[in-house]
């Protein structure tokens, strides 16, 4: 069920990427500032507006499945996370090349959108050891959607409080009171952030058939492993 | 700080780029390898099947067999 039109995502997704690939190297302008190492913009940046926003989309995920009950809801908000966190790895570890390409420092504790970033993630982080910590399926699917919900409205709250903040060093780059991006450079980002947003809805769906296949699976050893009605009298004796 | 001249700025640029790149193969590969345990219990469970199948299509003459003895 959740494997329908992955082919054709995974195919969408990989021209995506080449095009936003080649439209940073090859057509977006160099950044009179900083430069070559801008480039990373078009990575950071969207990688981290997409897992933020897979952030809140598991939250929503997990409103429908304590509405509904139905556990399919929960696996959808626990994938969402999940690879949002992976992203949020990946914003990290860029951010950080790109901090200390532009300012000689791996990390700055005293800027807001960093270490904003940090605390959201590591409150993500938290979800895994929560969610297994509980035993019985029901309570720990119900659980995780409430930290969901929690956390994932805490996102926008984060992000507004971050906006609002004087930033030190990180830039505000769509603050349109100083000037946005050229033309070019906000086209090629645009692209940049539908490749990795497609990358995003690809992997979770990935993950998702993989899930449901080892659940199904799970369910077959099941009906296996337990005699059939009409089974018992015919292949106990020959057991015997 | 001035920008970085370009066979300086490169080096990040790489770094970062590759380091997504080695994030999303190494992704790929677990779920890949989570696919293939799947598949091969699959098949285990397949051949289980049929044996109890073909189990099952026998069973039922030797219960007429023993009805008739």
């Amino acid at each position: 069920m959740y494997g329908k039109g992955l082919r054709s995502l995974s195919i969408a997704t990989v021209a995506a990427l080449a095009v936003s690939l080649s439209l940073v190297f090859f057509y977006a302008p160099l950044d009179a500032d900083q430069g070559f190492v801008q480039k990373i913009f078009y990575l950071h940046v969207p990688l981290a507006i997409v897992a933020l926003i897979g952030f809140v989309v598991g939250g929503v995920f997990a409103i429908l499945h304590l509405r509904s009950g139905d556990s399919r809801w929960d696996a959808y908000s626990y994938v969402s996370i999940h690879m949002s966190v992976i992203f949020g790895v990946a914003v990290l570890i860029t951010g950080s090349i790109w901090a200390k390409a532009s300012w000689g420092h791996w990390w700055v504790w005293d800027e807001p959108t960093l270490v904003s970033f940090l605390i959201v993630f590591l409150m993500y982080a938290t979800y895994y050891p929560f969610r297994y910590a509980i035993e019985d399926r029901e309570r720990q699917a119900r659980y995780a959607s409430v930290f969901a919900i929690t956390a994932g409205a805490f996102v926008p709250l984060n992000f507004m409080a971050v906006r609002m903040a004087e930033s030190l060093v990180h830039p505000r780059t769509f603050a349109t009171a100083n000037g946005g991006l050229p033309g070019e450079m906000m086209f090629t980002f645009l692209v940049s952030f539908a490749a990795i947003g497609l990358l995003w809805v690809t992997l979770v769906k990935f993950e998702l058939t993989a899930k449901s296949a080892s659940g199904q699976l799970k369910r077959l050893r099941r009906a296996l492993d337990a005699p059939g009605p009409g089974s018992t009298s015919r292949v106990a004796p020959e057991v015997s | 700080m001035p920008a970085l001249p370009l066979d300086e700025a490169g080096k990040y640029v790489a770094g970062a780029y590759i380091v997504f790149l080695v994030l999303i193969v190494v992704y790929v590969a677990i779920m890949a390898a989570k696919v293939q345990r799947i598949e091969k219990e699959l098949r285990e469970l397949a051949g289980f099947a049929e044996t109890r199948a073909n189990g099952d299509q026998v069973a039922p003459e030797r219960e007429e067999v023993g009805a008739d003895v």
